[in-house]
């Protein structure tokens, strides 16, 4: 039998563009564009290289996201992913951390694995919890934060290069994987895989295909309340001088009037 | 007065300072009941005393060494169920956020990471984060359940404020689940004598610029002038000329020193995403249109072999 593999993918607005909050406190989508979060291409990048060392595997790639998050799967496909799957509801707007899990377990649980890969943390909310809050939905283990990934025989082995120490792990499938950006270079679409994508699946799920509630997800289900949104007041303009041979001096001075030195 | 929980993070009993400063926190919010598990847990008991905590709960098992999270999330889970508490408290390292996560969804709770700062509020504590690359600043407060924070380092001030500090055993059964992934080999890092990346008061850092494996011993002089710990670009870390470890940015480290000087780094959003809320800023860097010069309270316009060396030869001599 082939593995299924489902990745977890996440339309972002863009980190180089003017993101800000809408009058709701949830992150303003419409203003900004968006696209499949870069960390999540390594999560395609690993599955598409495990596909490649099996013996046949089924890459299913999922978003949870409003209309145009339908970017992020057609990015996936392209990338040689196999069929997708978005989940879309107007319910879901403001979804937190612990209801986006939510959905994207059962989502998963629907579509049928036997590994779940996601990236390290999303571009936008950058919380980096999802894949360990999917393993303890789905009540396997979880591989998480792995720089160097394999699967083999049933079992997943990694690399987690930590703070204090370099961990080698493992555990037995069905698991949760999540890699970081040093796993390897995510491959460009081609022209070939591109056109390929035009025609791949894209299966469209909303709340009750999944069996939730509106009120379990959504800003009303929401286990967090944003009560406040600032923008950072600009920095005000810093001394700036050119180097004419006294540069180094004068930054140490600054530094002394500083009390550093 | 409420009990608040801190998880806490130590290496063989020493407890690491991201820990100490959620200690100063808790006490805004209740009394700090810590939570030390592991190799040396009790030994923890001193430090943790010194700095306001009431009680400490230790729990030592091989568990916690031999398999990934979830050991910690259920020994967490049952210091819930013994104190009651009104928060727990997490210092933000990635396995620190994976273990909140997990005990927050258990509690029936919800969970808020990356803190900077935390307040007491009518409706519980409040949390502070810098967002978009910290180009934004949100408060937020957890609505339902016992509220689960995750707590950046340098987000307060270590202060001492000696309390019991009680040792008591706290009793732990291990789920299904916990021996599910197993950590089957452990290389710990090298020590460079230098400070902790995201605890130093001063961080000074290489980029692109910098040009070569071999001439990050100027940025490393520097640093060791300063007493400060050293930091990298993902450009320099991708071209192999500095650990992946001391990467600053959305990728790697995100740091809030005092201090933080970046020579020959551009300033891209990955890399301001950590380090713009460092408190003052300094760059070199030879382009004058480089974005890094927006967030500076000082820069200089200049190739950095010439200033960089100056720029120690001047400190070392102050400090002589
Ligand atoms: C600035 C900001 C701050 C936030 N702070 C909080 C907070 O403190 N608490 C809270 O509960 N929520 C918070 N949120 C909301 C939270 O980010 C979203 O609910 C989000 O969907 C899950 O967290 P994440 O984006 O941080 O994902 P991460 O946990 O960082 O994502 C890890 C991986 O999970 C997968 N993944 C995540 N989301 C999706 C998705 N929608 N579809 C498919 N795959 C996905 C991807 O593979 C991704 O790489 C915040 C959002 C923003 C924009
Ligand atoms: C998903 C994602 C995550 C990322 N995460 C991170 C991250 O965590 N951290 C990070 O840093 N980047 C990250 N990046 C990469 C980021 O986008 C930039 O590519 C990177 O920060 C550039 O590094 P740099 O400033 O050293 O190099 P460059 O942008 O090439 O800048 C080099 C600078 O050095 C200057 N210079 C050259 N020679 C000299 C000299 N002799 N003297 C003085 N100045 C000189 C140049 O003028 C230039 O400004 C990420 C990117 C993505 C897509």
């Amino acid at each position: 039998m082939s593995l299924r593999i489902v990745v977890t993918v996440k339309y972002v607005p863009d980190a180089t563009g003017d993101r800000h909050f809408a009058d709701d406190l949830t992150v303003d989508r419409d203003d900004v564009d968006g696209l499949l979060s870069e960390l999540d291409e390594y999560a395609v990048e690993q599955a598409l290289r495990m596909a490649e060392e099996l013996d046949g595997a089924e890459i299913t790639v999922v978003t949870v996201g409003p209309e145009n998050a339908k970017d992020a799967l057609r990015k996936a496909l392209s990338m040689g992913a196999d069929k997708a799957i978005h989940v879309e509801d107007d319910d879901i707007h403001g979804t937190d951390a612990i209801g986006t899990s939510l959905i994207l377990a059962k989502a998963i649980e629907k579509a049928g694995y036997d590994l779940v890969v996601s990236g390290m943390a999303s571009t936008d909310g950058t919380m980096g919890v999802v894949p360990a809050l999917l393993a303890e939905r789905l009540g396997v283990p979880q591989v998480t934060l792995l720089s160097e990934v394999s699967v083999e025989d049933g079992t997943v082995k990694g690399r987690r290069d930590g703070d204090a120490a370099s961990e080698n792990l493992e555990a037995s499938l069905p698991a949760v994987v999540s890699v970081t950006d040093q796993s390897g270079e995510a491959r460009y679409p081609s022209f070939k895989g591109i056109m390929a994508a035009k025609k791949k699946p894209v299966q469209s799920w909303d709340l009750s295909d999944l069996d939730i509630e509106a009120e379990e997800v959504g800003l009303e289900g929401s286990y967090t309340t944003v009560e406040n949104a600032a923008e950072r007041p600009a920095r005000t303009a810093g001394t700036i001088v050119k180097d004419e041979g006294e540069g180094g001096k004068q930054l140490a001075e600054f530094l002394a009037g500083q009390k550093f030195i | 007065m409420a009990e608040v929980l801190v998880y806490v993070d130590h290496v063989d009993g020493a407890v690491r300072k991201p820990t100490l400063e959620l200690l100063t926190l808790a006490r805004r919010i209740g009394e700090p009941v810590a939570v030390a598990l592991g190799n040396g847990a009790g030994d923890t008991a001193a430090a943790l005393a010194e700095h306001g905590a009431v009680k400490v709960l230790t729990h030592e098992a091989s568990e916690y060494a031999d398999y990934l999270v979830v050991p910690k999330v259920d020994a967490l889970q049952a210091a819930v169920e013994a104190v009651s508490p009104a928060a727990v408290l997490v210092p933000s390292s990635a396995e620190g956020k994976e273990i909140a996560a997990r005990l927050a969804l258990r509690l029936g709770s919800g969970i808020i990471t990356d803190a900077v700062d935390l307040e007491a509020g009518d409706e519980g504590p409040v949390a502070t984060q810098s967002v978009f690359a910290a180009s934004f600043t949100t408060k937020s407060r957890i609505s339902k359940g016992t509220p689960v924070i995750t707590v950046k380092p340098n987000s307060a001030a270590v202060e001492a404020a000696p309390a019991a500090g009680a040792v008591e055993a706290l009793s732990v059964s291990f789920s299904a689940q916990a021996t599910g992934t197993k950590v089957t080999g452990r290389t710990p890092r090298e020590s460079t004598g230098r400070p902790e990346l995201t605890e130093a008061a001063i961080v000074v850092s290489g980029g692109r610029g910098v040009n070569g494996a071999e001439n990050f011993g100027l940025i490393e002089a520097l640093a060791d002038s300063l007493g400060a710990a050293v930091g990298a670009s993902r450009a320099a870390v991708d071209a192999g000329w500095y650990p992946h470890t001391n990467q600053v940015g959305q990728t790697g480290k995100s740091v809030s020193p005092q201090l933080y000087i970046a020579s020959g780094i551009s300033g891209a959003i990955q890399h301001r995403a950590g380090m713009q809320t460092s408190k003052t800023i300094v760059a070199i860097n030879k382009d004058a249109e480089a974005p890094i010069f927006d967030l500076v309270d000082y820069g200089v316009v200049g190739d950095l072999f010439d200033v960089v060396p100056q720029l120690t030869d001047e400190i070392r001599a102050a400090h002589a």
